[in-house]
């Protein structure tokens, strides 16, 4: 199959027969981001069962997260949800006191129809914890969409205003950790630093080392980040008050975008991912421009990251991908790998939220166009049947998928690199998009150490799907 | 409701797959929300399959909720017909989609009308049976159909093999060491001259299935899954099966004279006492250790067992019996068929535990303290706590349960793995307990040459926070390699900001 060269993305939709990650494996990474919140799925065995094998080892952590298993009795309303809830709710309560209990709603409480929202406020006011309430279930989510649902449920519970001087301290978490063991005097001092401009929120979870590399590169701009969601505790939530300004770090937080704009009143900047370096220049570039700076020395600090990345980039330069969509990153990644010389026939993604997504989108045209290759073919609810078909007739260099096809993609000589590891590795700013590639190379460094072998396909028919 | 944090068996429709993928040229459709599909994951990772694992969904999203399935699920499976032309498509049901209570045996006939392959529906119930009785129903379920069909064509086969033959019923997918049990079972056939009529599921065709009542007898190694195929099998053709795990001298020895009795009431005049006794004195090596003085040490040590039916219950009495170890308590996820696993284990154990309940499990082997632990990932997980050494003899388990080496856990070379397994889990544990009491291997004090140790450079609070961390194993490195890219660019105090720098100019 050929792509012809198109003038703008074409935009295509198939049956969603794909494969990815239930939404509920958000709290895999929620619970240890949010470290003092305790996550209860409600669901069945089904949802357990998956929690348990794709948080693997996790799992003997003691994590902070747990199933309320619903039994037969509970499906046929025999018993009283709330007084069931109630119950495990204590229980979490004397065992561990978290500072919140988070409740996700799963496709069965869906289905028969539990007024998860109806119940939390009424517990809530008995049971002296806050509850949040995130739908995140497969029948109307994929994967990373999880995260949006209990991020879009928190942005509720952002404090207006704090009324407190010391509470507000309390509050910023970040500024504490960026200022920490300096005098007051000098931190007085740096504030003056910063330019003049109205507060500004992020909102996506990242690892601690992630939010510190990216607040501080915002400083460098003299741009203030004055709160992030979530913080590393519930009670440190960012206030929010209307007219301040939010901005997504990651592609899939379409509905906690839409909950900061309709319920906060609040201002986002709509800007590409800071994910590359490219990305992150873009995404430094537009937040200054909303706020009115200039920003100094970017297109240096990006054409040195590019140098560093030169290694790596020879690798896979004039290489193809194939990206069958599972984790809402594929835009952002396709657009960094383009840039990187790679050339992108189709980018599967679970679903497009095109107006959140649009600048990122715009940055994937305008790249394709400078780097010279065709506009890839952008599938939203693949087929992953289909999509089988066109990589065994179209061969792409890297296919990045889930591992249900990944083993038997490598048996039939496709080099695979599993989607699913992006969304734990670090990826976001200057300083990780040598992780990026570094995740994106392996199966080329692997096939080089083992290119004379003659091992490429090791099945035994011809490929048959 | 309950409060779960981990589970041994899976939901039903686990087992039902297991069952279905494991045949040949069958192809499972699972009616099932987006994300259900985990099961693929599974398989092509633990048992590294080359193939893709032949599972699809028929998603049931918000639409499916407002109007019904409607025609997708015909849809879906007519599709996959025309595109695999598998032998059967089996509709397997989640629970999300058992509480929707739609109507699938009416998707189910109307599919048939149009495929070529053969197409059922899985029948079973989601809030009242697990993994295992899954898997156990479903093979039933296939069997019955396929002797049905077979029947109503007069396909059955008549009459036995000439010679002694066997149906090994039970082996699976994702099933611990199933596939090397399978290996040495089919040895151990070979050996006292009996043919294997079929295997099933793993590998054989749904077409061979009419072919099943040529054998002589079945035999069901593991007592969760295949059962009740051999029950009905003994009812409708008058089959008889033998049910004794070989795993162990002794066990493996009953189930050989077990063989011998089923064989010869149908006139083959077998003796196989002589190969038994063969086998236990000189190629299993299990016998002579249990009189060797390694073993002699191991004596009254106090062991704990947990597990499946099958694996826990043979490895109660393999310890009891054979090592003269004291197994203090012997438990069984299995809740469903706990009266079996009491009988099995009651004379070689001081207590049984039936329970679901990991935490119940933990604080019982915290209580005993034994010197070992035979157990599933999550006892060994509960071992490396309490630094208890610990071997894993049943799922759920992890990939490095699914060994490329030969390691089965069945007949005589299954003898050897076990004693290997056993032994290693004890020597590990009196290493580690003498190491404790001399104060480990060299005494003497450490002296680490690192950059670091006469380091002229400063670190912020905030960046040796961040050094901090960083994972033990790297952190030495991360700090010299900062360091140098101080040093080389005369930076005296190390800040956040050198960091990120350093980390960007050496990729570290």
């Amino acid at each position: 199959m050929t792509v012809a060269p198109s003038e703008s993305l074409t935009f295509e939709c198939e049956t969603g027969n794909y494969h990815t990650f239930c939404p509920i494996s958000c709290v895999a990474w929620l619970y240890q981001k949010i470290e003092d919140s305790f996550f209860l799925v409600i669901g069945t065995k089904t949802c357990g069962y998956f929690l348990q094998n794709a948080m693997g080892v996790m799992i003997f952590a003691e994590p902070r997260y747990a199933m309320a298993e619903l039994e037969e009795a509970d499906i046929s309303a025999q018993l009283n949800d709330y007084e069931e809830l109630k119950r495990l709710c204590l229980q979490i309560k004397r065992d561990r006191n978290p500072s919140v209990i988070v409740w996700i709603g799963t496709c069965t409480t869906e289905i028969i129809k539990t007024d998860l929202e109806g119940l939390a406020p009424k517990l809530e006011a008995d049971l002296g914890v806050p509850i949040v309430v995130a739908r995140a279930n497969g029948l109307d989510y994929a994967f990373t969409q999880g995260e949006d649902t209990v991020l879009a449920a928190m942005v509720q519970r952002c404090p207006n205003k704090v009324e407190q001087e010391e509470e507000k301290q309390e509050r910023n978490a970040i500024q504490k950790l960026l200022n920490f063991g300096k005098q007051k005097e000098e931190v007085v001092a740096e504030e003056a630093e910063y330019a003049n401009h109205p507060p500004l929120v992020l909102f996506g979870s990242l690892p601690d080392p992630v939010v510190t590399q990216l607040t501080l590169e915002l400083k460098k701009q003299g741009v203030k980040v004055s709160g992030w969601l979530p913080s590393k505790r519930y009670t440190e939530l960012p206030t929010v008050a209307e007219g301040d300004y939010a901005c997504g770090v990651n592609p899939f937080l379409s509905r906690t975008a839409t909950a900061f704009m309709r319920r906060r009143k609040a201002k986002l900047i709509g800007a590409p991912f800071p994910i590359g370096p490219d990305g992150t220049r873009a995404w430094i570039e537009k937040i200054c421009s909303v706020f009115g700076i200039e920003p100094v020395g970017l297109e240096e600090r990006e054409a040195q990251i590019w140098a560093s990345l030169e290694d790596y980039v020879q690798l896979i330069r004039g290489k193809s991908v194939f990206f069958m969509g599972d984790n809402l990153l594929e835009i952002s990644l396709a657009r960094f790998l383009i840039r990187c010389g790679m050339t992108c026939a189709e980018i599967g993604i679970p679903y497009l939220d095109k107006r959140y997504q649009g600048p990122e989108l715009a940055l994937l045209e305008k790249t394709c166009h400078e780097m010279g290759v065709p506009l890839p073919k952008i599938i939203e609810k693949p087929d992953n049947y289909n999509q089988l078909q066109r990589i065994h007739e179209v061969r792409p260099d890297l296919v990045i998928t889930g591992m249900a096809h990944a083993n038997p993609l490598e048996a039939r000589g496709i080099s695979t690199k599993w989607s699913v590891e992006f969304t734990f590795a670090q990826i976001h700013g200057f300083t990780n998009a040598r992780d990026i590639l570094e995740l994106v190379t392996r199966p080329m460094r692997r096939n080089n150490s083992m290119k004379d072998l003659g091992w490429d396909r090791l099945v035994k028919e011809e490929a048959q799907v | 409701m309950k409060l779960a944090y981990w589970m041994y068996a899976g939901p039903a429709h686990i087992g039902t797959l297991r069952v279905a993928s494991s045949f040949k040229n069958v192809h499972a459709i699972m009616h099932a929300p987006l994300g259900d599909d985990y099961f693929n994951v599974m398989r092509s990772m633990l048992e590294r399959e080359r193939n893709y694992t032949p599972v699809t969904t028929s998603i049931v999203d918000r639409n499916v909720l407002a109007r019904g399935s409607q025609e997708k699920v015909i849809d879906n499976i007519v599709r996959k017909d025309q595109e695999e032309t598998p032998d059967l498509i089996v509709l397997t049901p989640t629970c999300t989609s058992s509480i929707l209570q739609e109507d699938l045996q009416n998707f189910v006939d109307r599919a048939q009308m149009e495929s070529k392959g053969d197409v059922m529906l899985a029948d079973v119930n989601h809030y009242r049976v697990n993994e295992l009785q899954a898997a156990d129903k479903t093979l039933l379920q296939i069997l019955q159909f396929y002797i049905a069909k077979g029947r109503k064509k007069g396909e059955i086969a008549e009459g036995k093999t000439e010679k002694p033959s066997v149906n090994i019923i039970g082996m699976t997918t994702l099933g611990f060491h199933n596939q090397h049990d399978c290996i040495e079972l089919k040895k151990l056939m070979a050996d006292l001259g009996i043919e294997i009529n079929a295997i099933i599921p793993e590998g054989a065709s749904v077409n061979d299935l009419k072919n099943l009542p040529r054998a002589w007898f079945n035999l069901v190694p593991y007592r969760e899954i295949g059962l009740m195929s051999a029950h009905y099998l003994a009812e409708e053709f008058g089959m008889p099966y033998v049910d004794i795990t070989p795993m162990g001298v002794v066990e493996t020895a009953r189930c050989i004279r077990k063989i011998q009795q089923v064989i010869n009431e149908q006139g083959a005049n077998v003796d196989y006492e002589e190969f038994i006794n063969h086998q236990t004195m000189f190629v299993s090596q299990a016998a002579w250790f249990s009189r060797s003085i390694d073993c002699q040490n191991l004596t009254g040590k106090k062991a704990v067992v947990f597990g499946d039916n099958t694996h826990a219950a043979a490895m109660t009495k393999v310890l009891a019996r054979e090592m003269g170890i004291h197994v203090v308590l012997a438990g069984t996820y299995c809740k469903y068929d706990a009266d079996w696993f009491r009988e099995q284990v009651s004379e070689y154990c001081d207590e049984v535990l039936i329970s679901e309940d990991n935490g119940e499990i933990g604080d019982a082997i915290a209580r005993i303290e034994p010197s070992a632990i035979f157990g599933t990932q999550m006892e060994r997980h509960v071992g490396k706590r309490l630094n208890i050494p610990c071997g894993v003899i049943a799922a759920p388990i992890h990939i490095q349960n699914f060994p490329i080496g030969y390691k089965p856990f069945l007949g005589y070379e299954g003898t050897n793995q076990v004693t290997d397994l056993v032994y290693n889990s004890f020597t590990l544990g009196m290493e580690d307990h003498l190491l404790e009491i001399f104060g480990g291997h060299d005494t003497k004090e450490v002296i680490q040459k690192t950059i670091s140790a006469d380091s002229d450079l400063n670190w912020t609070k905030e960046a040796q926070g961040e050094l901090n961390k960083v994972p033990g194993f790297v952190r030495g490195k991360v700090k010299r390699n900062t360091e140098k890219f101080a040093r080389e660019r005369g930076f005296s105090q190390i800040s956040l900001e050198v960091m990120y720098a350093a980390k960007e100019s050496v990729g570290a």
